[in-house]
């Protein structure tokens, strides 16, 4: 018996933390909607300033101090960051603020390893909560008792900041309906500046909170940043109380699951999350988002098929791509079928986002499943590579089908974590199952057939099927299909109105989405030889999304600019330079300051701009364009 | 009395929420052709009445028969394939496609091509788009991006899409709602010609009782979810119980009152 | 800014990328991968050491009186991008043979480019048994002594032990699931009284060490097998030590021994378990002093396993490519095959059979002195004891 309370208060100090960083980045969200996806590293550079802090400054003081001041010094750069970044993009399409942090991101991993250098850091204990108490038998960390203690004090001091402050109300107010707070003539940017300061305060303190009893090193924000997404997706965006239950629950399943499962804590997170949001859409203590309020008077380019000059370009551009082999080497080759791969990746995320407004976070689990259902095909069956390329797509298609019938039934953010979670629970498959899937040493030797082998057959035969993709995919934007679909997008109330059925169509372009990248994916196992885990990972689900956002989400042919300069960039920088996530992050950043609709919005901007006579004004301070709700 | 099923019947709807009942024991019916006016004071049950009309509310109990077919409870999608078409209160458009293309939408859906992945929608009935358009008087607008309209223009699209599945029913939620009171007229009239000369129902919630008075055939009057009055414009005008209902909120003689509310 | 040159740099680069440049034609270029950016404290070391071996071997007239050159690229931990930047060293930049690579995923991805496109590939740091067995090819030769010679190590010690009940601690992934799998089998076969009372398969990098040292404590185990390392490791760790997981029970831990994951241990490093490891200090060799005597000279720093592997590799390669006196991989195979050399552990053979090298590792004991984690009573354990048999090695191996 003593061992299960033992076990239960252990889960509730894992739940600590995760609660701290959750509750912070849940206040961001719900007021700003920004996907923070900096947050973990947040988390990750308070554990580097209080280990500085801890280190130099003595005693119990000194401990304790140094994790307030360690706090405090995140929160003024989080506060830089929001004022001299994400101050200039608020208005743009939603997600592109997670293109920014995502760069942040990047460059803070570098950057700690710069400053810090690349060992694991290991603090001191916490003074006076050194040791552990008895407790019939067994031990219990008196820190874990302080981390108990602490998060209900947390949620307590969170509670008077929302009831009992004028700033409380206004942030309630700002989670409830953001126009309303604009509307009432409130300081909407001092507002968003405090409120992301303590957003990233509370992620500093979870992260120097960690120094008696981790290792401070430069990964640490990966290895919560998804974590807490889920924890903040369970409770509910926005509620506090949300995170905190969900933190316990996460940590109270995982605690006792091991005891059964000793390997479930892999993936035990997403499935809970998934069983929550097809219960729940909204998470345990979350609201049904209000609409997006469309503000009239927003300018948006239609989007037209392309001229006949323009098709002569497109094919002028196809043709000099296709001469590559004649003057480039097999490296050159390689990187060509590389990029033109992931065009096909980044295209069918680009379908899906920009005609279906439907933002998946988990798209690489349709390239992987291609990328698996190639290697089964060839391995297992031993299918000559010409079937096998025509049917490996169907295993993202399956996939594709099945979770995107749950994944449509949600929206907005709770779509992209659901989508998340799928692809986090095949990647788990792929991972555990190795009998079939080679768990994480993978399936090796599925290189092409002879006809194929040659760099330039293979880069013409890339070539070749991302034309097709992408020109299928345009075709299809300018269906009837294609019509519909952006009329879901647009209003879902006026589509169902029209007789669409909504959820039918996202379904579908879900399904489409999946598949194309699925052909993708069934090339890449083609092109490497091998398939791994990382082929329905979340980096390279995240490459995609970055791909799209960078290109731009409001334009057709965003998805393929995205992944040429994205893919060509990141190839080059790693041959380069083993700091090519603090250049790649700077770029990203750069763009996003810059080009605030995307590499290709931007395009058409300017092109835009040329045909007016007077210019309509800054990019930056374009009137928000919101995207569907 | 005429043999064949009145347009629209209405019988007994009832909804309440927690108790408390939000509509109680409605009924009325529609005539094709025929304009009616849903009124009545702030909280009298309009909005729930009308959205167990569309689809997207479902009653407690009674209902709603369109040409002798049952469509209570049915979803919005499949009472517009039955020959509804609406208008909503706050208008809904898809914002970032064109004028042309917002019909054209509507008209892919009629035709059931929403799964036909091949085909140009942009010279998708075009022609019938065209004439749609120009029935409302937005001909000159259709390569403008939705987003740019003003707020009547919106109104006018609006019906244009409401009229693409050729609906023998046309629901209209305070269709004037925002409008200045000279685009009102315009709109009104342009509604009240259109459904004589298509021979459509036109049902529709309104607060500005001009518009009310004018264009409806025929009024029915809700208070505190039920039924107080239906009849002529002028009949509703003199009823002493609609005139006590709204003396309170002195809106049958102030019409501009909510609009700054609902903008 | 600098980002913004960079972008037109890539369109550029991506232009000239099919053209070699650089080093001189009769330069010999060894072309070396490496997850540098995602494990700077295991790669910064092996840099360092590999640097090193250039300089010696250079300094010495080269090989064969050619300039040795190592082209090193990153693989930012992704299999995918460690195959990028292989064909970019073989297809552009012309290098005679491919090394490196730490995480066994990526050394398996890496071998399996080099028996397609019939490269050479001296594999570095990756611990899978895969790498020279299940999934061993011709080109494929590897230095690390692998899982299953660490394991057997281990064995050797840990079936002493009075012990009966027995628990494990490993991450979920191949490396771990392997590990454990190979020292159960050792283990039971020597010692059939054991039993195995409970397992715990944290999550690699993202362990909640807490409720996994209750859940081993509660199954009250003899002794625990750690396979952890790194900043699990070091959760482990703590959390154990505050909960008296090891007091009274003995741990047998693999690589817990080298500098990279007892170091930052520092006074929280537990005592008497039984590792592998590098115990830099304590080795009084010739060999080693040499060794060691150079790298703190250049360095100003002492080494870890990884500057050992780093600068035992790119020695062995040179060694081969000396033999073979020919960059044709078919030579270089012919010469590596059999050939033994000196390394700062003693001597060391690639094997013929399995293409295993020799290299053995340090088996001891993890005390705590002056607050620093270190290895006590250690003993050179030479890898060529501690491989099965070559008739089970050549069922194990696909034929070439």
């Amino acid at each position: 018996m003593a061992f299960y309370v033992v076990q239960f208060l252990t889960g509730l100090a894992s739940a600590a933390s995760l609660f701290l960083v959750a509750s912070g980045l849940s206040i961001i969200f719900g007021v700003t909607r920004i996907v923070n996806f900096a947050h973990g590293a947040f988390y990750m550079i308070g554990a580097y300033i209080a280990f500085t802090l801890t280190e130099r400054l003595s005693g119990t003081f000194g401990f304790w101090g140094g994790i307030v001041m360690a706090a405090l010094a995140v929160a003024v750069i989080g506060v830089i960051v929001e004022m001299v970044l994400l101050r200039r993009i608020y208005h743009a399409p939603e997600l592109f603020q997670l293109l920014a942090t995502f760069g942040l991101t990047l460059m803070v991993e570098d950057l700690v390893v710069l400053i810090w250098g690349p060992d694991d850091l290991v603090g001191r204990r916490a003074p006076g909560f050194r040791g552990a108490i008895d407790f019939f038998g067994q031990h219990i960390p008196s820190y874990d008792l302080f981390l108990i203690a602490l998060s209900p004090v947390v949620l307590g001091v969170l509670w008077l900041l929302f009831q009992r402050t004028r700033w409380g109300v206004l942030v309630r107010a700002a989670t409830q309906d953001r126009d309303m707070v604009a509307a009432l003539g409130v300081n909407q940017k001092w507002l968003f500046t405090s409120v992301f300061a303590v957003g990233v305060f509370l992620a500093a303190v979870g992260g120097a909170l960690q120094i008696p009893r981790d290792a401070v090193h430069h990964a640490m924000d990966l290895r919560i940043i998804v974590e807490v997404f889920v924890v903040v997706v369970i409770g509910g965006l926005g509620s506090i109380i949300g995170a905190f239950v969900a933190a316990v629950l996460v940590s109270e399943l995982n605690a006792f699951g091991i005891l059964i499962f000793p390997k479930i804590s892999i993936i035990l997170v997403f499935l809970v999350m998934a069983a929550v949001l097809i219960v729940r859409p909204w998470g345990l203590f979350g609201k049904p988002e209000a609409p997006a309020r469309k503000t009239p008077g927003l300018t948006v380019n239609p989007w037209r098929p392309l001229t006949s000059n323009e098709r002569l370009a497109a094919l002028a551009a196809l043709i000099v791509a296709a001469t590559l082999p004649l003057f480039a080497g097999n490296y050159a080759l390689t990187v060509g079928s590389e990029i033109a791969i992931f065009v096909i990746f980044a295209v069918s995320l680009h379908f899906l986002m920009s005609v279906g407004g439907l933002a998946s976070f988990g798209h690489a689990a349709y390239f992987g499943l291609g990328a698996y259902g190639v290697a089964f095909l060839a391995k297992m069956a031993g299918l000559p590579m010409i079937v096998c390329l025509l049917l490996g797509p169907l295993l993202g298609c399956m996939g594709a089908a099945v979770f995107g019938f749950f994944a449509v039934q949600l929206s907005g953010v709770y779509f992209a974590m659901l989508t998340l979670a799928f692809a986090q629970i095949v990647w788990s498959i792929a991972f555990q199952w190795v009998s079939v899937t080679g768990g994480d040493n993978g399936i090796l030797g599925v290189w092409p057939e002879k006809w194929a082998a040659s760099p330039s057959n293979f880069y013409w035969l890339s070539l070749g099927v991302a034309a097709l993709v992408t020109i299928a995919l345009r075709a299809m934007v300018f269906s009837p299909f294609g019509y519909a679909l952006r009329g879901t997008r647009d209003s879902a109330l006026r589509s169902e109105a029209v007789g669409i059925n909504v959820k039918r169509m996202q379904w579908t372009a879900f399904v489409i989405a999946g598949t194309t990248a699925g052909i993708g994916g069934a090339l890449f196992a083609y092109l490497k030889g091998s398939v791994f885990p990382d082929n329905l990972g979340i980096s390279l689900s995240v490459d995609a999304l970055v791909m799209v956002l960078l290109g731009g989400v409001e334009t057709v042919s965003g998805g393929v600019i995205g992944a040429i300069v994205y893919k060509a960039l990141n190839i080059w920088l790693i041959s380069q330079t083993d700091l090519s996530k603090l250049v790649l992050g700077g770029f990203i950043v750069l763009i996003v300051v810059v080009f605030p609709k995307g590499i290709v919005g931007m395009l058409e901007m300017l092109a835009q701009r040329r045909g007016k006579a007077s210019p309509p004004g800054s990019p930056l301070l374009a009137k928000p364009i919101e995207s569907a709700e | 009395m005429s043999v064949a099923p009145p347009l629209l019947a209405v019988e007994g709807l009832t909804k309440s929420y927690g108790g408390v009942h939000a509509v109680r024991g409605v009924s009325f019916s529609l005539r094709a052709g025929e304009i009616l006016a849903l009124i009545g004071p702030n909280g009298a049950g309009k909005s729930t009445c009308f959205d167990m009309l569309n689809g997207q509310n479902r009653p407690d109990t009674g209902h709603v028969r369109l040409l002798g077919e049952d469509t209570t409870g049915r979803k919005p999608r499949e009472i517009w394939r039955m020959g509804v078409g609406r208008t909503f209160q706050i208008t809904a458009t898809f914002a970032t496609m064109t004028v042309r293309e917002n019909v054209q939408v509507a008209l892919i859906s009629h035709g059931k091509q929403l799964l036909n992945l091949w085909g140009s929608a942009p010279s998708y009935d075009r022609g019938e788009a065209g004439r749609l358009l120009e029935l409302v008087g937005m001909g000159g607008y259709a390569d403008r991006p939705c987003g740019e309209l003003a707020y009547g223009d919106l109104k006018r699209l609006e019906l244009a899409v409401a009229l693409a599945n050729q609906p023998k029913l046309l629901l209209m939620d305070e269709p004037t709602a925002g409008m200045a009171p000279r685009e009102r007229v315009d709109l009104m009239r342009l509604t009240a010609q259109i459904a004589r000369e298509k021979a459509i129902g036109v049902l529709f919630t309104e607060h500005d009782m001009d518009v009310v008075f004018e264009h409806a055939d025929r009024i029915i009057v809700l208070n505190r979810g039920t039924l107080i009055a239906e009849g002529s414009p002028a009949e509703v005008r003199g009823n002493p119980q609609v005139q006590a209902v709204y003396l309170g909120e002195g809106l049958l003689y102030d019409a501009g009152h909510r609009e700054g509310a609902s903008a | 800014m600098r980002a913004g040159n960079t972008f037109v740099g890539a369109a550029f680069a991506l232009l000239a990328g099919g053209m070699a440049h650089s080093a001189l034609a009769q330069d010999i270029k060894i072309g070396e991968i490496n997850s540098y950016s995602l494990l700077p404290a295991f790669t910064e070391p092996y840099r360092k050491g590999w640097q090193l071996a250039v300089e010696e071997i250079n300094a010495a007239g080269g090989i064969n009186g050619k300039k040795l050159v190592v082209i090193s690229k990153d693989d930012g931990g992704k299999p995918a991008d460690a195959q990028t930047a292989a064909n970019e060293l073989v297809s552009s930049e012309g290098v005679a043979m491919l090394t490196g690579t730490f995480l066994s995923n990526i050394g398996l991805a890496v071998s399996d480019f080099a028996n397609q496109k019939k490269v050479f590939f001296l594999a570095a740091e990756p611990l899978t048994d895969a790498v020279t067995w299940s999934k061993g090819n011709k080109y494929t030769f590897r230095l690390r002594p692998s899982n299953y010679m660490q394991a057997a190590m281990l064995v050797e010690a840990a079936s002493k032990l009075p012990a009966k009940r027995w628990a494990t601690i490993a991450p979920n992934y191949e490396y771990g699931q392997s590990a454990v799998a190979v020292f159960k089998k050792l283990m039971s076969e020597k010692r059939p009284d054991i039993q195995w009372v409970d397992e715990q398969w944290p999550p690699q990098g993202k362990i909640d060490a807490g409720p996994v040292v209750q859940a081993v404590a509660a199954a009250n185990p003899e002794a625990i097998l750690n396979v952890t390392f790194g900043a699990d490791l070091v959760k482990l760790v703590r959390e154990g030590n505050t909960r008296g997981l090891f007091k009274g029970r003995e741990v047998v831990s693999f690589l817990t021994g080298e500098p990279e994951y007892l170091d930052p241990l520092k006074e929280e490093t537990p005592e008497g378990w039984i590792v592998t490891g590098y115990p830099w200090y304590s080795i009084k060799t010739p060999e080693h002093d040499a060794f060691l005597k150079a790298y703190q000279a250049k360095y100003n720093d002492y080494p870890r396993l990884g500057s050992i592997v780093g600068y035992q590799t790119i020695k062995s390669a040179a060694a081969i490519l000396a033999k073979a006196g020919s960059t044709d991989p078919e030579k270089l195979i012919a010469a590596a095959e059999g050939l033994s050399m000196p390394s700062p552990f003693g001597e060391i053979t690639f094997r013929k059979i399995d293409h295993q090298s020799t290299l053995g590792a340090y088996l001891g004991k993890t005390a705590l002195k002056d607050g620093k984690g270190v290895m006590v009573d250690s003993v050179y354990k030479k890898g060529g004891d501690y491989l099965p048999s070559d008739a089970e090695v050549a069922k194990l191996r696909p034929k070439d």
